[in-house]
């Protein structure tokens, strides 16, 4: 029996990577904002093998916050965070009260979500905590550093829950997906550079059967490319709109 | 600008996943996965419906299974990999020669495999699905709505968007296919081998296409059937990942190819096989279109009725090789008589030929035209998921009812092929 909680289980690079995850003793725990997304996720992954699958409504950027999620949680062998949002980067500029929520949904509320699963992991004294953050975090960018600062923000966190929960034994994966084809990214024109969810979710699942314990890019050509971009110097970096 | 797998013709649409349709001006047309070769998969100007590729439920006894449109049978396939209680399998009754297709493009193309005259078409193993129009959402199967189930099925998409099907699944032996391998020296033996196969599952023929005079229809012909025993895992995709900046693709390579091809088997041979292997050859290599290079490629496939199948498909291929043109393949294969619940289905009795020819422009093109003329005078009908070039006239010759089925027509949706197809401002003689 294996048991896997997914926050966030509504996105799709999440759906992916639960059916990745699937096998006849996955026990599912699915957490999302949609009660009907969810039943129709719980519904398929019953049909590819899951042994049983849970779902519980919650809304990550209502002010309920996360303590009635966990009182009742067996802690999950695999636990992945995947929920989040892409600001609106001008909005942002603009709209203080905005500007906070989503700071909140992508950086505060996932980090405390990270820091609770992994105090239990820890007693237990096993468990994979994935939580998906972005290339974004890697470089601020004028473009967007509202999402790039709060997904940064999140993999400095993970950085460090990694290192102090080492010895015991909770791996910690920082997951840094490039450009994914999603129902968030639909307004953008696509390219070469583009990835289907269907592949950043398989190598997800298959980064946290590994038991991968630091950080993921995936594709992962991006590696190469963050690794780059995070070294142009900055007065030729300003030349830039990216 | 996406394109189709023939990447010869392109179209600017704009991308909704949303489960309602978007309200606006502009047309729809369900995408699955870009799998048809010209331009009936494209809305040029219009808005793309991506649909749910979830499963909703699998009757393991009775072998039903429900799914979202944008189900990959791939997906389906790897659900039919578990056994069930007394050793057999569930398999698609009907797949095409790729495994990565939608449940609701199959519907629209009304797909036809190697079995077409064991089975039919896909259509006529879908028990039911909803289609999710302007006007509502419906229900359509042989028992309610049946004009819009006739529409849809083989109906490219234009009657509404498939959000959900349920597809009666086949119980065979295994999940490995027992089959045997055999030259053919001409035409005459192609007919008489598929007509002698009848105890097969499925059967096709490969022809090289420059055979000349006496060796028309020189090739091999395969068949196959399920059979029990372990069955290893798909491989891991070869990718292709850049196009070849040329096709390599000329008179030589290919006569060398053919060549090697029919030297590897000079007798008659037996072989056991997974179901990846015999079914998705090409499969085992993402992204092979690209190997046609940046102009891409036509795939011509047509049908020919058995009066006329043996002279037709002789003259065909004698005007292939005349022409040095086509690909590594040329398929045959014999369809059965069993017919579609589709209006504008494109299998019927008779013997299909599938060529890919590169793109060489106007050459290519005439070439194609001149196949046309052949198919056209011998009362057969080219498919439309396969085609970029037909003319409206050629289409209402093929598909006399368009004008019916034209009524079951979402006003919402239309297609780059359909406007191509139904064009009226020719001038009038």
């Amino acid at each position: 029996m294996t048991r896997i909680a997914i926050f966030g289980a509504t996105s799709a690079i999440a759906e992916q990577t639960a059916r990745h995850l699937t096998t006849p003793d996955s026990e599912f725990l699915l957490v999302g904002r949609s009660a009907a997304k969810l039943d129709a996720i719980a519904a398929d992954l019953r049909v590819r093998g899951a042994k049983s699958v849970r779902s519980i409504a919650h809304d990550f950027a209502s002010s309920d916050g996360i303590e009635p999620l966990l009182a009742p949680l067996e802690t999950p062998d695999y636990a992945l965070i995947a929920f989040g949002s892409l600001p609106e980067q001008a909005r942002s500029q603009t709209d203080i009260a905005y500007a906070e929520s989503q700071l909140a949904l992508n950086f505060t509320v996932p980090a405390m979500l990270a820091q609770q699963l992994a105090r239990r992991m820890a007693a237990r004294r096993t468990g994979m905590l994935a939580v998906i953050t972005s290339v974004a975090g890697d470089r601020g960018r004028g473009s967007n550093y509202f999402y790039g600062a709060a997904k940064g923000g999140l993999s400095r966190f993970l950085q460090g829950l990694r290192h102090h929960y080492f010895s015991n034994n909770v791996a910690v994966l920082d997951i840094r997906p490039g450009f994914v084809d999603t129902p968030m990214t639909a307004s953008f024109p696509k390219g070469p550079l583009w990835a289907k969810p269907e592949i950043v979710g398989a190598a997800i699942a298959k980064a946290m059967r590994d038991g991968k314990n630091g950080v993921l890019y995936t594709p992962i050509f991006w590696a190469a490319i963050m690794g780059i971009i995070r070294l142009v110097p900055a007065h030729i970096f300003h030349k830039t709109s990216l | 600008m996406v394109t189709s797998w023939g990447r010869v013709r392109h179209a600017a649409q704009q991308i909704e996943y949303g489960s309602d349709l978007p309200e606006g001006e502009k047309t729809l047309l369900s995408y699955g996965l870009g799998r048809s070769y010209g331009d009936s998969c494209l809305n040029d100007g219009g808005i793309a419906l991506i649909t749910g590729d979830r499963f909703i439920a699998f009757d393991r006894e009775a072998g039903t299974i429900t799914c979202e449109g944008g189900t990959m049978l791939r997906s389906i396939l790897q659900l039919c990999r578990t056994a069930n209680p007394d050793g057999s399998h569930w398999f698609l009754p009907v797949t095409p020669g790729t495994q990565h297709i939608t449940v609701g493009g199959a519907i629209a193309n009304d797909v036809h495999g190697k079995n077409h005259a064991q089975r039919g078409t896909f259509g006529q193993h879908v028990q039911s699905f909803m289609l999710q129009r302007s006007d509502g959402t419906f229900l359509c199967s042989p028992s309610e709505n049946v004009a819009l189930w006739q529409a849809t099925i083989g109906g490219l998409g234009l009657t509404g968007r498939i959000t959900q099907a349920t597809l009666q699944l086949m119980r065979v032996p295994g999940l490995m296919i027992e089959s045997e391998t055999i030259p053919m020296q001409s035409l005459a033996e192609f007919f008489a081998l598929a007509d002698a196969s009848s105890a097969w599952e499925y059967s096709v023929g490969w022809v090289d296409c420059l055979a000349k005079g006496e060796a028309v229809g020189r090739g091999l012909f395969s068949r196959g059937r399920h059979v029990a025993g372990a069955c290893p895992a798909p491989r891991k995709p070869l990718a292709m990942p850049f196009e070849l900046p040329f096709t390599p693709l000329n008179r030589w390579t290919l006569g060398l190819f053919n060549a090697c091809y029919r030297r590897r088997i000079r007798r008659a041979r037996t072989n056991r096989q997974p179901y990846w292997k015999f079914l998705y050859p090409l499969d085992a290599i993402a992204g092979w279109n690209r190997f046609y290079g940046p102009r891409g490629f036509y795939q011509y496939q047509c049908v020919i009725p058995p009066g006329r199948a043996k002279e037709t498909i002789r003259a065909q291929l004698e005007t292939i090789a005349q022409a040095g043109e086509g690909s590594f393949l040329i398929v045959l294969k014999n369809f059965g008589d069993q017919p579609s619940p589709g209006m504008l289905s494109f299998p019927m009795p008779g013997t299909t030929l599938a060529v890919d020819f590169p793109n060489r422009g106007e050459r290519t093109t005439a070439l194609i035209a001149a196949l046309d003329a052949l198919t056209l005078a011998a009362g057969g009908r080219v498919y439309p998921a396969k085609d970029a070039v037909m003319s409206p006239q050629h289409f209402e010759a093929y598909y006399p009812n368009w004008r019916d089925f034209s009524r079951w027509i979402d006003p919402r949706f239309s297609s780059s092929f359909w406007r191509r197809v139904t064009a009226t401002d020719e001038p009038s003689p």
